[in-house]
């Protein structure tokens, strides 16, 4: 199993939810979070007091594959994230050792 | 008005005549005595008065019910107007303390104005000071106070009046946003509104006030709705409170963005339509002078922030929301003494002076000398007060608002555009004693509640936030 870290534009939330919905991606947890990467951040002005803000909002988006599914999801939020621009986020994947269902204890891929 | 009586007069006779030439129409064959008939001079005069009565009281009617409503209106501005204006602009952490220095001043001062400060501003006194007549509002009853507004109730009026003396100490409150003692900011805000507020009200509008335009004051002030008693002294005040408490901690490194632009943006819309009762009001009547003050204020609000909001987008690049309102929030202020003396085009001129002085005073003198005043309360009030109060002199106009009369009773020029360059002088020694009054009564009651309480919080009940320390609550309870 492994973890699909995928930090994102927020604006692109809803389009990278249902390519991954049309390729059997169905769960997920999303949260809104603020960070930056290379994405320099912006200036405020309020009644003259700049304000730099490098902190920027983005979504984070985690979901927890079956191995053999991994490729196509990154495929996926690959093509609908990207723009070119820089603050277009990161993927991150890493293995995952156990699942376990809370409802019934399913262990392993059967959790997912 | 006294042509509109003679007509008035006429018409009632002409009526009357109409109703006794009809009754005479019916009245039984001509071989009866007319004089059975017809009413004696005597009972006409009766019927005429009895008419004139009635349009008085038609009057005094529609005059209270606009006077009402305008107190509706200016208490809308202290809450929800300032207290959403201000509570935008300060951090998250302080947003219900600083919503609360509003709204307690609106209970706060309504008692404080029932006991003394009413009868403090408005009865007879020394020309600084009112005296003791109306305390606990004795006498302040359903008859009207003739040298103040003769249709309306001497309780509208007090009422009218109670809200301005709630505003101004509100006010104030932006300058020390963010640290101040609520104990502190209660006394303070008690004693202000009784040292500051109530003598400088009775000065510029109280019988025998040595600044009374309207009842002889030795230096005839104008100011129409409060631009010394109101903005002035909490404008100055607040610069003296900025000083005396000292900057937030971590002022000017730490960034201290406004939490909610969109709260001050719905505060500021308030405080404009509120405005309306404040100058619209101030006409103490129904007529035309109160249309007058209404479309003078709502120009220069609208000139106001257009200049603001321009003046940034010249310099910065971006006109901004915060600067926009704001800026209107300043035409406001500036119009304030002038709203019932001047004609539309001075008041577009008033306005578009006042959005670009204030965004001046902000934006460039704020930072070089680098006091804290939080959410600018003098930069806007103060400076906004200040250039409203000699504008008036300039622009006040006989045409619209025919205060000074001779001794025949034609009216005298006004302002210096009329000629009358006395007039600027006045309007200074009205700036000129609300300034000094501000200063001085500002640092002796601050001294005061320093002694006794205390003014500024721990700092680590300042990094924790007010709301929390001062009152044990959030303003936003997210998980919840």
């Amino acid at each position: 199993m492994t973890k699909v870290e995928a930090i994102i534009q927020p604006s692109k939330l809803d389009l990278i939810k249902e390519a991954l919905r049309e390729i059997g991606v169905d769960g997920m947890t999303v949260s809104e979070v603020r960070g930056h990467g290379r994405q320099k951040g912006h200036t405020e002005v309020y009644r003259g007091s700049e304000y730099t803000v490098d902190l920027l909002p983005k979504i984070k988006l985690e979901m927890v594959l079956p191995d053999s599914r991994v490729d196509a999801a990154v495929q996926t939020i690959l093509k609908t994230a990207k723009t070119g621009r820089i603050g277009d986020g990161k993927i991150f994947l890493s293995k995952v050792d156990e699942a376990i269902r809370i409802r019934n204890e399913e262990h392993g891929e059967a959790a997912l | 008005m006294r042509r509109l009586h003679v007509w008035l007069l006429v018409v009632l006779v002409l009526i009357s005549g109409a109703a006794v030439v009809e009754s005479c129409a019916q009245a039984p064959p001509p071989q009866a005595e007319a004089a059975s008939i017809a009413p004696s001079a005597g009972q006409l005069q009766g019927q005429v008065e009895k008419l004139q009565q009635q349009v008085a009281e038609a009057r005094g009617a529609g005059d209270n019910a606009w006077l009402l409503v305008s107190s509706a209106l200016v208490l809308m501005m202290t809450g929800p107007g300032l207290a959403l204006f201000y509570g935008g602009l300060v951090r998250r952490k302080n947003v219900l303390a600083t919503m609360m220095q509003s709204f307690t001043l609106m209970a706060l001062i309504t008692v404080m104005w029932a006991l003394f400060g009413y009868s403090l501003a408005f009865s007879s006194g020394s020309r600084f000071m009112g005296g003791l007549d109306y305390v606990f509002l004795r006498g302040v009853g359903g008859l009207p106070d003739a040298d103040y507004a003769a249709t309306i109730p001497a309780q509208t009026f007090m009422v009218f009046q109670l809200m301005f003396a709630i505003i101004t100490p509100a006010l104030i409150t932006g300058a020390f946003a963010e640290r101040m003692k609520f104990s502190a900011m209660v006394l303070f805000t008690v004693l202000w509104s009784l040292i500051v507020y109530s003598p400088m009200a009775h000065m510029v509008w109280g019988k025998g006030g040595l600044l009374n335009a309207a009842l002889g004051g030795a230096f005839p002030t104008l100011d129409f709705a409060g631009g010394t008693v109101v903005h002035i002294t909490s404008g100055v005040s607040a610069l003296v409170c900025a000083l005396y408490l000292g900057r937030r901690l971590g002022f000017p490194k730490e960034p201290m963005r406004p939490h909610s632009v969109v709260l001050s943006v719905i505060g500021a819309c308030l405080l404009w339509v509120g405005w309306f009762g404040f100058n619209a009001g101030s006409a103490l009547a129904a007529g035309s002078l109160a249309t007058s003050a209404f479309v003078a204020t709502h120009f220069a609000a609208a000139a106001a922030a257009l200049g603001w909001a321009g003046a940034e987008w010249i310099r910065n690049g971006k006109p901004s929301v915060l600067g926009a309102v704001s800026g209107g929030v300043a035409g406001l202020v500036a119009i304030t003494p002038a709203s019932g003396f001047v004609a539309p085009m001075p008041a577009l001129a008033i306005g578009l002076i006042a959005g670009v002085v204030c965004y001046l005073m902000v934006t460039k003198v704020k930072g070089k000398f680098g006091y804290d005043d939080s959410l600018d309360a003098f930069g806007v009030h103060g400076a906004g007060g200040t250039v409203g109060a000699l504008l008036t002199g300039v622009f006040a106009s006989s045409a619209i608002n025919p205060l000074f009369k001779d001794g025949q009773g034609h009216s005298l020029a006004m302002g210096l555009l009329e000629g009358n360059a006395r007039q600027l002088l006045n309007q200074g020694v009205g700036t000129v004693i609300a300034w000094v009054l501000a200063i001085v009564g500002s640092l002796v009651i601050l001294t005061v509640v320093d002694r006794l309480v205390g003014l500024r919080v721990p700092d680590e009940h300042e990094i924790q936030g007010l709301d929390l320390s001062q009152h044990g609550e959030e303003g936003y309870n997210w998980e919840t």
